[in-house]
């Protein structure tokens, strides 16, 4: 039963989706209505058996728990697990889903639709993070972009069409280059379970291509497909262009698990293949990361101050804060990694929450224009708090855990890169500069618009949404070692196979670590 | 000529008296009465023997002093060709009452195609090879052209007609060229001959009739009558054109490579290699243009051969295990997907632009599910089963050490899969308008949700064909 719990709660929400499809019939309020509430339940009991998981999780075994296995087809396996890595984002997935499908209570379109493919992509998610199978972590990566392209799609904005194109092709190109690579991996380790490939040793001499020197050889070259994947997803500088467009056209719910759960699987990607399985040609590839992460930082925060649209500007403070993910991955240090895991989890309830605040008055006034708004603190004081907390808790401020993130990997990067963490260090200031401007322009000043005359403060249930958000900001925020106790074994244990790994006479072009 | 000779032809022979016999019988009843009865019994017949074949053949026999073979891999692709068959024949029946055009001709026609496919793909001499394929080409020159009174019908006739037999006379040069080097016809004789060093004279024979086999598989650059023709023809008969004849013409590719040149496949390789690069890329791109979801199929299909030769040219028995498993996957899902393509019309009459699907997911929308699961898998993306059709032939690439072909691949499926997803757009996302008519017979609508499921539900264990096509491939490949 114990081996079984991590399918059950990955393929409990299929369940209900192919419920609604099958019997749930008609389109009156009562049919929508009970497709809303079967979602908020699943999702709901989803998290509650996830929770079972993780209070029976051990966190100083640094191997796969709660491990199952099965025949495939094809000489495959159906492996799930996880470990100290992996279990946080399997319980943000099921922590912020009962709060995304309760925050679209107010759609009437297609809604049983909707809560289907928010369900299966619940389903998807999970199975990215428990997967311990190349092809099955292909597999659910991949199938994920399905209901994501159908939501903005349907559900979305103006040129909705249009950014789910760009949503869709951007990652899929980068997928299967990855797919190339893991068929390639398959070759030279002779399987595709993830836990015996962590422990092979994939050849780094460098070899000659097209008259290039591929130092770091193979790793090199496995690192670069996968790279291709995991960096578009992440959204890295500079293939993130597709990331602004998908989140302004996005529905709120969209955008809420677009950047809460699905940046952090480029993340988690690296994390579980480029760092431990190509550690050589992550080093040889580490200091251009880390100077792409710095200029995501410092460039993607300077397009954010220019920005009109509410929903572009935190598309883009996204994109700046995965900067840091990154920069604190490739950092390769207990600090850094700890750092980066901590910022994904910190940024998924303080960007799913920003999200959800755009959306409160994008509920009321139907648009995301800056300059539609101003004034907002004299007939929303409760909405001008709760926004005002997530704007601090973006830029940073200590006592949240947007601090806490930022500050491990700024102090994991330093040690390994001075340079790096100085410039890096300047996308905090900017980062209050434009939050803080933002929050301004739409919450401080006189009322002067007509329109907003009659806008009306948050509801009792919007209030609720945003109460476990705050909880976990604060609670993560004064007493990060509820996160750093569980990751910390496994992340040391990752860090130290790394450097373990490293050449002893050293590679050529490896300035970025140069002791 | 002994018993056991005949035997191992029973399925062939039962078919073929069954024709002439259908063909008397429905004559001499007077015009088209018993042409849905037809229908439905060739069917009937089709799957029995699919069961049969399946059900009762063991081990190899090659019979008639090694004209034709039986083996496990020919099993294979008759099961699939005669299932495929059954399954277009029946899910065209009532759009073809609908529209006066089922005529007994049909049912028997498609009966004398498929004895054609079925000895195509148990050949064991160029002669065997050549008597297949003109008779299944042959009927379906006529099918292609049959609806008389329309002029792009009678044009997709007379264009398939044309390069039909074009393609026909390049096979039987480079036949001719084969046997003049060979010194014999036998496919096992003109093995050990290229074992011993291949004269050039037999290269050229190999190539011209590889080009041959190329029009029928429609690879490019050998594609160019595969729009046209399956634009012109009626659709149910497009449906056919796309499954059956495909798989047998694969098939064929397989057997002529590996029985009667299997000793070097450094020389086939890269002659399949380009056709197959050559059909992906064109596939993809061609397709993006299109405004007609019978020509997009058309172009669909190029590229899918383009896959499936992946296979083929990698020379080993995992790629034509790999190849098996494409086709068979490919089949169902065009099955799925022309039962779609059928039911869409408006007033009456059938429509195949692709924007009059516009907001079609509002007014049918399981129709529109199943349609959307069908395409995804048609782009290969997972977890639908048309994902392990690719990564099947691209592991089998990248296993052989052919890693560019792969990449390829990889590259080509990305271009496709813009195509695909327009349908999907215009189903979901179109602009406000009144969608096509879907006016589907139970049939049709068993076979597109069917298949849909297949699609899903496949990802469990691929209904357990993989070890089937492990020993068809085995069998072929020594």
């Amino acid at each position: 039963m114990e081996n079984q719990l991590l399918s059950i709660i990955t393929f409990l929400p299929l369940v209900a989706a192919i419920i609604l499809a099958l019997f749930m019939r008609g389109d009156d309020a009562a049919a929508r209505q009970g497709a809303k509430w079967l979602a908020l339940f699943t999702t709901t009991a989803t998290f509650v058996i996830s929770l079972f998981i993780l209070f029976r999780f051990d966190p100083s075994n640094t191997g796969f728990q709660f491990v199952e296995e099965r025949q495939w087809i094809l000489g495959l396996s159906y492996k799930m697990g996880v470990d100290g890595i992996s279990i946080l984002f399997v319980m943000l997935t099921t922590f912020l889903m009962p709060i995304t499908i309760w925050s679209c209570w107010g759609v009437e379109t297609r809604v049983k639709e909707y809560m289907i493919a928010f369900l299966v992509l619940e389903t998807l998610m999970l199975g990215v993070f428990c997967a311990l199978d190349l092809v099955l972590f292909y597999l659910f990566f991949e199938a994920g972009l399905i209901p994501m392209f159908l939501i903005i799609g349907i559900w979305g904005g103006k040129d909705r069409i249009y950014a789910a194109f760009k949503f869709f092709l951007y990652t899929f190109l980068g997928s299967v280059l990855m797919l190339v690579a893991m068929i390639a991996m398959y070759l030279d380790a002779g399987t595709t379970d993830i836990v015996k490939l962590l422990a092979h040793d994939f050849g780094h001499e460098t070899f000659s291509l097209l008259g290039f020197q591929v130092v770091g050889g193979l790793q090199t070259m496995l690192f670069l497909a996968f790279f291709a994947s995991f960096a578009v997803k992440m959204p890295m500088w500079p293939v993130h262009t597709w990331l602004p467009d998908a989140h302004v056209q996005a529905p709120t719910a969209g955008s809420v698990v677009l950047a809460a759960i699905l940046l952090k699987m480029g993340g988690y990607g690296f994390l579980r293949f480029s760092l431990p399985m190509f550690p050589v040609g992550s080093d040889v590839m580490a200091p251009l990361v880390l100077w792409m992460s710095a200029i995501a930082i410092v460039y993607t925060s300077l397009v954010a101050l220019a920005q009109t649209d509410m929903k572009k500007l935190i598309a883009y403070s996204s994109v700046a804060h995965m900067g840091y993910v990154t920069m604190g991955i490739f950092a390769a240090n207990q600090q850094g990694v700890d750092g980066a895991i901590f910022q994904m989890l910190s940024h998924g309830f303080i960007s799913g929450a920003l999200f959800l605040c755009v959306g409160v008055i994008y509920d009321r006034m139907h648009t995301r224009e800056i300059d539609a708004y101003g004034g907002l603190v004299n007939r929303m004081p409760a909405y001008a708090l709760v926004f005002m907390f997530f704007t601090m808790a973006n830029v940073g401020l200590p006592g949240t855990s947007g601090f806490v993130g930022e500050f491990l990997t700024l102090m994991g990067i330093f040690q390994v890169n001075t340079w790096v963490a100085a410039v890096a260090a300047t996308g905090v200031i900017l980062s209050a500069g434009y939050a803080l401007w933002l929050y301004r322009r739409v919450v401080f000043g006189d009322l002067i618009k007509e329109a907003l005359k009659s806008i009306t403060d948050m509801d009792r249930r919007e209030k609720a949404i945003f109460a476990p958000l705050i909880a976990m900001t604060l609670i993560l925020g004064v007493y990060p070692s509820l996160v750093t106790d569980i990751i910390g074994p496994s992340v040391e244990a990752l860090v130290t196979d790394y450097q373990a790994a490293q050449p002893a006479d050293g590679l050529a072009l490896n300035e970025g670590h140069s002791e | 000529m002994t018993s056991a000779d005949f035997q191992t032809l029973l399925p062939e022979i039962a078919l073929a008296a069954y024709a002439m016999i259908a063909l008397i019988v429905a004559v001499y009843t007077g015009k088209d009465k018993l042409a849905a009865t037809l229908v439905w019994a060739t069917a009937g017949l089709f799957v029995a023997l699919a069961l049969y074949i399946g059900g009762t053949g063991e081990g190899e026999r090659t019979v008639f002093s090694g004209l034709f073979t039986d083996d496990p891999f020919a099993r294979f692709a008759k099961v699939t060709i005669l299932i495929s068959a059954a399954a277009v024949l029946v899910m065209s029946q009532d759009y073809m009452t609908r529209r006066e055009l089922l005529r007994f001709e049909y049912p028997v026609l498609a009966v004398l195609a498929v004895i054609g496919m079925m000895v195509m793909v148990s050949s064991a001499d160029l002669i065997t090879l050549y008597m297949g394929l003109e008779l299944q080409s042959l009927s379906l020159y006529v099918v292609a052209s049959l609806r008389r009174d329309s002029a792009r019908s009678s044009e997709a006739g007379l264009k398939y007609f044309v390069l039909g037999a074009l393609s026909s006379g390049l096979l039987l040069y480079g036949a001719s060229l084969v046997y003049g080097y060979a010194g014999t016809t036998q496919f096992a004789g003109i093995l050990t001959t290229v074992q011993d060093g291949v004269p050039l004279g037999l290269l050229f024979g190999l190539v011209f009739m590889l080009a041959g086999l190329a029009f029928k598989v429609s690879a490019a650059p050998f594609h160019m009558w595969t729009p046209d023709v399956y634009e012109g023809s009626p659709t149910p008969v497009t449906a056919f054109f796309a499954t059956a004849p495909k798989v047998a013409a694969m098939a064929l590719i397989a057997r002529l490579v590996q029985d009667a040149f299997g000793g070097i496949p450094g020389q086939w390789g890269q002659v399949l290699a380009a056709l197959s690069v050559a059909s992906m890329f064109l596939g993809a791109v061609a397709a993006i243009g299109q405004r007609d979801i019978k020509r997009l199929m058309a172009y669909s299909s190029i590229a899918h051969m383009g896959y499936a030769l992946i296979g083929l040219c990698v020379g080993t028995a995992y790629g034509v295990q790999a190849t098996l498993i494409y086709m068979a996957i490919y089949v169902t899902m065009n099955v799925g997907t022309f039962a779609f393509i059928l039911s869409m019309e408006r007033d009456g009459r059938p429509v195949s632009d692709i924007a009059g699907l516009n907001q079609f997911a509002k007014k049918e929308p399981l129709k529109a599910l199943a349609m959307l699961v069908l395409l995804f898998s048609l782009a290969g993306v997972p977890p639908m089963v048309g994902f392990f059709g690719k990564f099947y032939v691209l592991k089998a690439a990248v296993d052989a050490g052919w890693v560019w072909l792969a990449v390829a691949g990889a590259i080509a499926s990305v271009i496709g899969a813009f195509y695909y997803l327009r349908v999907v757009y215009f189903m979901y996302f179109g602009a406000e308008q009144e969608p096509v008519d879907s006016r589907m017979a139970p049939v049709q609508w068993a076979m597109l949700v069917g298949v849909a499921a297949i699609m899903v539900l496949g990802v469990i264990n691929l209904f357990g064909i993989e070890p089937a096509a492990a020993i068809a491939a085995e069998a072929l490949v020594r």
